[in-house]
């Protein structure tokens, strides 16, 4: 992937048309394809730290942070917010400050925001990220958005809480390489502006822990649910297109979608919050040695920093799920991510491999990948390409409408590339004309032949 | 923080100190927040930190397993369709021929409980046949009523050879039999092999006649083992339980006083069955009972007649058409009592022990499931 590092200045800020997002124009165009041009970049793709804050507070409007958001249950937000962190405006403050503060990784040069970046959909728009010394981990970033009603973190739900997730990336070797908390601590210790933050916030001095905590209390806030689907579910039957609703039709029927992403008034998020083998990893790994290797690694060091780094920075992160319960169930299988604003965050699956949202469609209307631990629920769809272009339609109208324009810019450019190349459809397989058993049957000699 | 607790654990602990604080709230708030936290109830089925090896390393490391006992794998009650009808109980079967082939060490032997096919078609029967042919140890196989009553057995018979046989295994005797006989219900009745095979197919269907072992086997057992000494380790297979355990199913097989007062002489039999796909534990006097999985859907529970000693596990997860399915294996010990693994293919693997049965259930119990049968 070639980037070119743009340097800071000469900017214009300019609305953008249609959406509510700003670009802002540099004099040097162009970074990565398919990602959001005409912004200032920091260190390893990232927008510049401070042009994520402006555009934050363009469209995270300052609201009262004990309150539930505007549209989500009471009862469940409470239900989600521990007792040792309730949500207050210093330690909201105090996380902002933390999640786009580079000092936290060890070269200075990453912050929670360089892979869950406020430009592009709060993740990276990478196939998996990069953290100090150009290390590419194992494992695309996922957003950071709508998070807080989320049972597990991570691609195989390692981490119960935000606050466990939030200290992880910042001592992983190649995420944010911290050697250990005390460093991370140091990093910012000295620092008037967080002594006060970290009193204010929680009474006590700047400490690891608490480092976690308003990290997690920050990312509360990043409630982005306003979508124009939830208006239409809210009875507005003209706020999505029709071919968006037939989409919607599919979701819950042909496509099959809604078994493992359900989305209700009460689970909003379109995840079941459990893991599956959709086949992904199946496509480049045997199984069954990873995991004998896996058992021998875990044994070795059981400890909750050596899964953390076998996880991103092994490839025995392709086993998923299994690397945290050494249940054989769960060989190859991913959290279940979260569909809102599924738009804005290409590339898609844990390992960032398919790169648009019709490649996603082709991956589920073959019926995944074959391997020995794919889910039961897997199979062919028939799904025809309008049906296709449908189901799309219905994804992109999951997007936040403080993101629309990103979303509608995500919409060109992934139709654009789905035109050009469609790497992982099979057509033969997706109507059953062809079954993938009888590749490994039929064509050794079997019935039929 | 104690840092020596697994991510599973401190994710359990969590989550129940999040249904801890559910308990404040009012009805109606519970309601809504416990829908959105029914992954999280799934979850907690997991054991915490019940970490399992792979079934082939923990065998391994058993030097009990190495000194004496073996072990075999099962697959069974595949029930396959013809392709343009069914091809996830394809997909299933070949994943316990994948599950079974990684055994390292391999199995003695495979056997396969019966069921192959779902309607007796020879290209059904013929399409297990080439599958079963993937497996890397000996095979065995036993026939169930869903492979027989299309063309009664012919084209089973020429693909596997006879349904009634015994052999000798590293001191065991094994011996299978066709439990699967009915009486003829069709002939009078003028049904076409088609309609005899949907009957025999069906639950809940009072045409068919009960199964049973019938006389002529009967009395093959019995010259089978009557060189057999008292003591001499037997494992018997049959396709239906050999007990009654519910006739509208026909988990049940009519003579099997008769055949149990064959087995009554030896100081203890091990009888292993197909046909019921679920955990099934029984003990009648010197019988231990245990049925397979199947690879193809889990039964229910029987509404009456359960047998005390089982462990039901709980109900499958509608969602996941793999919950509740699986192989596995049997440790076979020198006295002939066995260790029964199912291999469940969504859950943590569980081991009926030869302890259990033979202490009626006192000791070495398996895990009871959290969560509710039926």
């Amino acid at each position: 992937m070639s980037r070119s590092m743009v340097s800071r200045g000469g900017l214009r800020l300019a609305l953008a048309g249609a959406g509510l997002l700003a670009a802002v124009v540099l004099s040097r165009p162009s970074v990565a394809a398919g990602q959001p041009p005409d912004v200032p970049r920091a260190k390893h793709g990232a927008a510049s730290m401070e042009h994520q804050l402006q555009l934050l507070a363009k469209i995270t409007p300052e609201v009262d942070a004990a309150k539930a958001p505007a549209g989500l249950d009471p009862a469940i937000w409470a239900a989600f917010i521990p007792k040792d962190n309730a949500l207050t405006a210093d330690r909201v403050a105090l996380g902002r400050k933390l999640y786009f503060d580079a000092r936290l990784s060890e070269d200075g040069s990453v912050s929670c925001a360089t892979c869950h970046d406020v430009t592009r959909g709060f993740t990276d728009q990478r196939p998996v990220s990069e953290g100090i010394a150009e290390q590419l981990g194992k494992r695309n970033a996922p957003t950071t958005l709508n998070v807080a009603l989320l049972q597990t973190l991570f691609w195989d739900g390692r981490s119960p809480t935000l606050e466990h997730q939030a200290k992880a990336p910042i001592l992983n070797p190649v995420e944010m390489g911290m050697p250990d908390e005390a460093a991370a601590v140091k990093a910012i210790r000295g620092d008037p502006e967080y002594q006060e933050a970290f009193r204010r916030a929680y009474g006590r001095d700047v400490n690891y822990e608490d480092v976690g905590r308003a990290i997690a209390a920050f990312e509360r806030t990043l409630v982005f649910v306003d979508s124009p689907f939830r208006r239409f579910a809210a009875g507005d039957a003209k706020a999505i297109s029709p071919e968006a609703k037939a989409g919607w039709d599919l979701f819950n029927g042909k496509a099959r979608c809604v078994t493992c992403h359900p989305m209700n008034p009460s689970n909003p998020l379109g995840t079941d919050n459990r893991f599956h083998n959709v086949g992904v990893s199946a496509r480049h790994r045997d199984f069954e040695s990873l995991a004998r290797r896996a058992i021998q690694a875990l044994e070795k060091d059981p400890s909750e920093k050596g899964l953390d780094e076998l996880a991103v920075g092994s490839d025995l992160s392709e086993l998923g799920r299994f690397m945290v319960t050494r249940n054989r169930a769960d060989v190859g299988a991913f959290r279940t991510p979260l569909l809102l604003n599924v738009g804005v965050t290409p590339p898609y699956m844990h390992d960032g491999s398919l790169p648009t949202l019709w490649d996603v469609m082709d991956h589920y209307n073959k019926g995944g990948e074959a391997n020995p631990f794919l889910d039961g629920g897997m199979e062919p769809l028939a799904l025809s390409e309008e049906e296709i272009g449908q189901v799309v339609a219905f994804l992109f109208a999951l997007s936040d409408d403080r993101l629309a324009g990103e979303s509608q810019r995500q919409l060109t450019v992934q139709r654009a590339a789905a035109g050009k190349q469609r790497p992982f459809r099979d057509e033969q397989v997706a109507l059953r004309r062809k079954l993938l058993f009888e590749g490994r049957v039929m064509d050794r000699g079997g019935p039929g032949k | 923080m104690a840092t020596q607790k697994c991510a599973e654990t401190k994710y359990l602990q969590g989550r129940r100190e999040f249904f801890r604080g559910l308990k404040n709230l009012d009805r109606r708030s519970f309601l809504r927040v416990s829908a959105a936290a029914a992954g999280a109830a799934v979850a907690s089925g997991v054991a915490p930190c019940r970490s399992f090896l792979p079934v082939t390393l923990a065998q391994a490391a058993d030097p009990d397993a190495r000194k004496q006992s073996f072990r075999f794998a099962y697959i069974s009650d595949s029930h396959l369709y013809e392709r343009s009808l069914n091809d996830r109980f394809v997909n299933a079967i070949l994943r316990a021929v994948d599950d079974v082939n990684h055994m390292d060490p391999q199995p003695d032997f495979v056997f396969y409980g019966g069921d192959l096919a779902q309607l007796g078609q020879a290209k059904e029967l013929e399409l297990g046949a080439q599958i079963l042919k993937e497996l890397k140890a000996p095979l065995k196989v036993m026939v169930g009523e869903h492979d027989w009553y299309f063309d009664m057995g012919e084209k089973w018979r020429e693909l596997f050879g006879k349904p009634t046989y015994s052999w000798d295994h590293k001191g065991i005797h094994f011996v299978v039999l066709n439990s699967v006989v009915e009486r003829d219900f069709w002939t009078a009745r003028g049904l076409t092999p088609m309609e005899r095979m949907l009957t025999v197919a069906g639950l809940d269907n009072g045409l068919q006649s009960p199964f049973s072992v019938g006389e002529p086997q009967r009395t093959w057992l019995a010259a089978d083992l009557a060189a057999l000494a008292e003591d001499a380790p037997i494992v018997v297979f049959s396709h239906s339980p050999l007990y009654k355990l519910y006739r509208a199913w026909n988990f049940w097989t009519d003579d099997a006083e008769q055949v149990q007062a064959i087995l009554k002489r030896f100081k203890q039999v091990v009888v292993i069955h197909g046909h019921t796909h679920q955990l099934l534990t029984n003990r009648i006097g010197n019988i231990h009972f245990h049925g397979m999985l199947s690879t193809a859907w889990p039964w229910p529970y029987a509404p009456e007649g359960m047998p005390e000693l089982t462990i039901q596990m709980s109900r499958p997860d509608p969602f996941n058409p793999n919950d509740g399915c699986g192989n596995g294996e049997v440790r076979v010990h020198p006295d002939g009592l066995v260790d029964k693994v199912y291999n469940l293919w969504n859950r943590n693997p569980v081991t009926v022990g030869r302890n259990y049965t033979s202490t009626w259930g006192k000791q070495g119990i398996p895990p009871r499931p959290n969560r509710p049968s039926y």
